[in-house]
C-alpha cells in the first residue's frame, strides 16, 4: 500500500471514529437537558399512570447506554425515529428538507467557489494595486455586515424596489428548475457574499505564500508571463490550503444557513431545526445534530484527502 | 566595438535597505561595473556575500531579486541593450537567449511537476523546439550530464532524485533551449564535496560541448579556477581585479585578491594527546524515535582537555546526530558518554545544571540561534544570570569583558542581532557559550555559513580562546580546510560510523581508506587543471580495477 493510500485510509477511519464520538456527545447532551419527554408530550395535566405507560412505550426506562445504542443502530439503518410533536417519521421529513438545503448550498457553492478563486488569482496578479485593494475592500465589507442584515437589504432593494425576484424563497416539487432558481436567487446571493471573502483571501494568501518560493523565480527567469507563472507554478502548490478553506465554507453553507433560511422562509434543514428546538422535540434535534456533524466531518475529511492526494511527495514516493 | 556576446557597461544597481529603527533608504549595491564576455567563454564572478556577484549575474537576465533594481548603465546582449526593451523584451530574452542555474536546485524546481515538464518548458514556450524535440534534447542532456536512466529520468518528481542529480537537472534545464549565455549562480555550493566534483566536471563538459558562454558565480576561488577563462573579483559592489584565470590565481595584483588566494592558510600545530579525557564517547548507538535505522553505529571517540576533535563527514553521515547524543537531546540506545570523569545521564532532563553549564554549544546559523528581540547584552548576560546568579552592574561588567574576549567593542552591548554582520553574530554566540565557563564547546558547522575571510577570523578567535581558557572543542564540519586549521585529532564519519580516527597527522597521511581518500581528493585545490587531474586519475583507477 502506498503512503498516500495508507494516509487516506487512516483519515477515513479517523473521520468515522470522530463521528461516533460526536454522536455520543449529541446523545449525552440532549439527555442532560432538563425536562422529561413523556411529560412534554402529554402536557402538565397527564396522570402518573399515563406518564409511566408512555415512558415504557418509548423505552425511557432502559439504561442510557442501551437507549444510545438503539438510537445509533436505528440511525445507521436510516431510522431516525419519529418526531414527538407530530408523530412524523423524521428520516422522511429530513430527507425532503435536506434536499432543499443541499440545493441551495450547491448553487451558492457553484457561484461562490470559482468566483472566490478567480478573484484571489486576480488579486495576486495585481498585488497591492487597485484591483487587489478593491477586491479586498469589497469582500471584507460584505463579510463584516451581519448576514441577516445583508439578507434584508438585498430583499428590500431587489424584491421590493426592483421587483426582480420574489421576497420569499418558497420552493416545492412542482416547480421547474428555472422557477426554483429564480426563487433561491436572493439567498444564493447573500450566501455567496458571506462565504466569498474568506475563500478569496485564503486563495490570495496561499498563492502569495508560494510566490515567495525560489521555483517561482525559476519560472520568471524562463520568460513566462505573470498569469502563466501563477497558474502553472504557484496554483498547483497552493491547492491544499485553498481546498481546506473551501470545504470549511461548504460545510457552513449546509450547516450554518439557519439565519438565511429563516430570513427568506426557505424550507430547509435550518428552518426545520429551529422549529423543533423551540418545541423541545428531542429526537429531531438529535437527528439534525447528527446529520450536521456528519456533513462537517465528511467535508473536512474530504479536504484532508485532497491535500494528501495533491502532495507529490505522498503520491509519488521515492 | 567588440563583437562580444555580453557587454555590460557601467552597470549600477540599487536596493531598498531597511536599517533597524530607521526609515527605509535607497542604497547603491553595485557601483558602475563593466565587463565583456565573448561567445563560448566562461567568466567567473567571485567575491564574498554582499559583493554583488549574484546581483550582477541576474542583471544579465534583466532581473532584480526582491527590491533590487538596475538604476544605471547598459547590458548589451547579442547587439541590443536588454534594459531598453521593456518587460516584453525581457520575457523574450529570459529562457531563450539567457538562462539561469540557481544555487539550490532543490528549491528551484517546482515540487508539483515532473522534471521533464520543467526542463523543457522554456524551450517550448519560446518556440525554440517542438515538445518532442525538446524532450529528445532533454534526454540527450541528461545523458551528457551523467544522470542515471536518462530515458526515464524526466518522469520523476524533484523529491525523487538526489541533490547532486537535481543540480545536474537544473543545468539541463538551463541548456535545453540552446541559450547563448548561462548564468551559473553558486551551482555546487550546497553540495557535498564528493558530489561537487562530479557536478563540476559535468557542468564543465556540458559548457565545452555546447559552446555556450557562461557567467560562473561563486565565493570559492578554487572552484572557479577550474571552469573559468577569465575571473572578475568583486567586493562591495566594485570591481577589484579582472583578468585571465591564470593571472588571478598565480599572480594576483591586488591585496584583496591575494587574501582570497591564500585564505585558509592557518596552520595549527597539533597538541600531543594527554592521558585524561574531558569527553569519552563509548560505543554509542542511536536512532531517531519511530525508525528502525541506526544513525549512529558503535561510535567511540575521546577528547582531551584543551584540545580539538574534528568530526568530519558529509550530510547524512551522522555528525550532527553525534552532537545531539552528547548534549542529551537524543538519548543513545546503547553506550555511554563520560564527561570530565563522570558518566552523563543519557537524557537532558537527567543532567544537573553543572553538567549543562560545562558543556555548551555553538550553531551554524548564528542569526536563528539568537532571539532577535534581545540585545547583545541580554543574550550574553542570560547564562551569567542562569548559572552564576549575576545581576546588574556586575553582569554588565562581565558582558563587557566577554565582548573584549571576542574582539568586539563594548559599544555593541545595546545593539540587536539584526544590526550585526554574520561574523559578528557568530562571535556573540561564542561569547554566550564562553559566559558559562564551559570545559567543552560543541561547534556545529560554525563557519560553514560564513565567507572564507570571515570564517578565518572566527577560527583564529577560537584558537586564541582555547589557548587562553583551555576549553576543548568538538568541531563538527564538512570542510577539510577548516579541519586542517583547527584540529588536534580527527574522526571521519560515513553513514553513521567512524571510518577513520586518530591524530590529525595520522588521519591526513596515507595509507588512506577508500572513503577518506575520496573525501580528501575531492577538496578543490587552488590550481589550474586540478579538476582534470583528479577526474583522469579516478578514471584510470576505476579502469585499473
Amino acid at each position: 500500500m502506498g503512503p498516500a493510500l495508507k494516509l487516506v485510509v487512516q483519515r477515513v477511519a479517523l473521520g468515522l471514529l470522530l463521528l461516533l464520538l460526536v454522536s455520543a456527545l449529541i446523545f449525552a447532551g440532549t439527555n442532560m437537558l432538563p425536562g422529561d419527554v413523556a411529560q412534554s408530550i402529554l402536557g402538565q395535566s397527564a396522570t402518573p399512570e399515563a406518564l409511566a405507560n408512555l415512558r415504557r412505550d418509548l423505552g425511557l426506562n432502559e439504561p442510557a447506554l442501551t437507549r444510545y445504542f438503539n438510537w445509533l443502530a436505528g440511525a445507521l439503518q436510516g431510522d431516525l425515529g419519529t418526531a414527538l410533536t407530530n408523530g412524523q417519521d423524521i428520516a422522511q421529513a429530513i430527507s425532503h428538507r435536506m434536499k432543499n438545503t443541499l440545493f441551495l448550498a450547491f448553487w451558492a457553492a457553484v457561484i461562490a467557489v470559482p468566483l472566490a478563486i478567480f478573484l484571489g488569482l486576480v488579486a495576486v496578479r495585481f498585488r497591492d494595486r487597485w484591483p487587489d485593494k478593491l477586491i479586498s475592500a469589497a469582500t471584507l465589507a460584505s463579510i463584516s455586515v451581519p448576514e441577516f442584515l445583508l439578507g434584508y437589504l438585498i430583499m428590500y432593494f431587489i424584491a421590493v424596489k426592483l421587483r426582480w425576484f420574489p421576497s420569499v424563497a418558497m420552493i416545492n416539487d412542482s416547480m421547474s428548475l428555472g422557477e426554483k432558481l429564480s426563487a433561491i436567487a436572493m439567498p444564493v446571493m447573500v450566501l455567496t457574499l458571506v462565504v466569498l471573502a474568506h475563500m478569496m483571501r485564503m486563495t490570495r494568501a496561499a498563492i502569495l505564500n508560494v510566490m515567495q518560493s525560489p521555483y517561482i523565480e525559476t519560472a520568471d527567469l524562463k520568460g513566462l508571463n505573470r498569469f502563466q507563472v501563477i497558474f502553472r507554478h504557484a496554483f498547483p502548490n497552493s491547492i491544499a490550503p485553498i481546498v481546506n478553506v473551501v470545504m470549511l465554507n461548504l460545510a457552513y453553507l449546509v450547516v450554518g444557513v439557519v439565519v438565511i433560511e429563516v430570513v427568506f422562509t426557505y424550507p430547509g434543514m435550518g428552518q426545520y431545526l429551529v422549529d423543533h428546538v423551540s418545541k423541545r422535540d428531542v429526537p429531531v434535534v438529535q437527528a439534525c445534530g447528527l446529520i450536521f456533524a456528519a456533513v462537517y466531518i465528511g467535508l473536512n475529511m474530504l479536504a484532508d484527502i485532497v491535500s494528501i492526494l495533491t502532495n507529490p511527495r505522498l503520491r509519488h514516493p521515492k | 566595438m567588440t563583437n562580444a556576446l555580453l557587454d555590460v557597461r557601467n552597470l549600477k544597481i540599487g536596493a531598498t535597505a531597511y536599517p533597524p529603527g530607521e526609515p527605509p533608504q535607497e542604497i547603491e549595491i553595485v557601483h558602475g561595473v563593466s565587463f565583456t564576455l565573448e561567445k563560448g567563454k566562461v567568466l567567473g564572478l567571485i567575491g564574498e556575500s554582499g559583493a554583488g556577484k549574484s546581483t550582477i549575474g541576474l542583471a544579465a537576465l534583466g532581473y532584480g531579486r526582491g527590491g533590487v533594481e538596475i538604476t544605471g548603465g547598459e547590458v548589451w546582449i547579442n547587439g541590443r541593450d536588454i534594459l531598453k526593451g521593456g518587460m516584453r523584451g525581457l520575457r523574450a530574452l529570459r529562457g531563450a537567449e539567457v538562462t539561469y542555474v540557481a544555487q539550490s536546485a532543490a528549491a528551484a524546481f517546482n515540487p508539483a511537476k515532473k522534471l521533464m515538464e520543467q526542463v523543457t518548458e522554456a524551450a517550448i514556450l519560446h518556440k525554440k523546439f517542438s515538445k518532442a524535440e525538446a524532450e529528445a534534447r532533454a534526454v540527450e542532456l541528461f545523458r551528457k550530464l551523467g544522470l542515471p536512466n536518462p530515458e526515464t529520468f524526466g518522469d520523476r518528481y524533484p523529491h525523487q532524485v538526489s541533490g547532486g542529480q537535481l543540480q545536474r537537472a537544473m543545468t539541463a534545464l538551463a541548456l535545453c533551449p540552446e541559450p547563448d549565455l548561462v548564468v551559473f549562480d553558486e551551482p555546487t555550493t550546497a553540495l557535498d564535496v564528493t558530489t561537487q566534483i562530479d557536478v563540476l566536471a559535468a557542468i564543465k563538459e556540458a559548457i565545452h560541448d555546447t559552446g555556450v558562454a557562461a557567467l560562473y558565480i561563486t565565493h570559492d576561488l578554487a572552484v572557479v579556477a577550474q571552469v573559468a577563462d577569465d575571473i572578475m573579483v568583486l567586493r562591495y559592489g566594485d570591481k577589484v581585479e579582472y583578468g585571465a584565470t591564470d593571472q588571478i590565481i598565480n599572480a594576483p595584483q591586488e591585496e584583496y585578491t591575494r587574501e582570497l588566494v591564500t585564505v585558509r592558510s592557518i596552520r595549527h600545530e597539533e597538541k600531543a594527546p594527554t592521558p585524561d579525557a574531558v569527553l569519552k564517547v563509548d560505543r554509542v548507538t542511536a536512532r531517531y524515535a519511530g525508525t528502525a535505522f541506526n544513525v549512529l553505529k558503535d561510535i567511540s571517540v575521546e577528547l582531551h582537555p584543551g584540545q580539538t576533535l574534528a568530526v568530519v563527514g558529509e550530510s547524512g553521515s551522522g555528525k550532527s546526530t553525534l552532537a545531539r547524543a552528547i548534549t542529551g537531546l537524543l538519548p543513545p540506545g546503547e553506550g555511554s558518554i563520560t564527561f570530565d570523569g563522570r558518566r552523563l545521564s543519557p537524557t537532558l532532563s537527567g543532567r544537573s545544571r553543572e553538567d549543562l553549564r560545562e558543556l555548551q554549544m555553538i550553531y551554524q546559523m548564528a542569526d536563528v540561534a539568537m532571539n532577535p528581540r534581545q540585545t547583545v547584552g541580554t543574550i550574553i548576560g542570560r547564562p551569567l544570570e542562569f548559572y552564576f546568579g549575576m545581576r546588574g552592574a556586575e553582569k554588565r561588567q562581565r558582558v563587557k569583558e566577554l565582548l573584549e574576549e571576542i574582539e568586539m567593542s563594548d559599544g555593541f552591548i545595546d545593539r540587536y542581532p539584526a544590526e550585526l554582520s554574520g561574523g559578528q553574530k557568530q562571535r556573540v554566540c561564542i561569547a554566550r557559550a564562553l559566559a558559562a565557563k564551559p570545559k567543552l564547546i560543541i561547534c556545529d558547522e560554525v563557519t560553514s555559513a560564513l565567507d572564507p575571510l570571515v570564517a578565518d577570523g572566527i577560527l583564529r578567535l577560537l584558537l586564541n580562546l582555547q589557548k587562553r581558557e583551555g576549553v576543548a572543542y568538538l568541531f563538527i564540519t564538512h570542510d577539510l580546510a577548516t579541519v586542517r586549521a583547527i584540529a588536534d585529532s580527527i574522526a571521519v564519519m560515513y553513514r553513521g560510523e567512524v571510518v577513520r580516527y586518530g591524530s590529525k597527522t595520522e588521519v591526513l597521511s596515507p595509507p588512506f581508506d577508500d572513503y577518506t581518500d575520496l573525501l580528501l581528493s575531492s577538496v578543490p585545490e587552488m590550481k589550474l587543471g586540478w579538476l582534470e587531474e583528479v577526474i583522469a586519475h579516478r578514471k584510470m583507477e576505476s579502469a585499473g580495477n
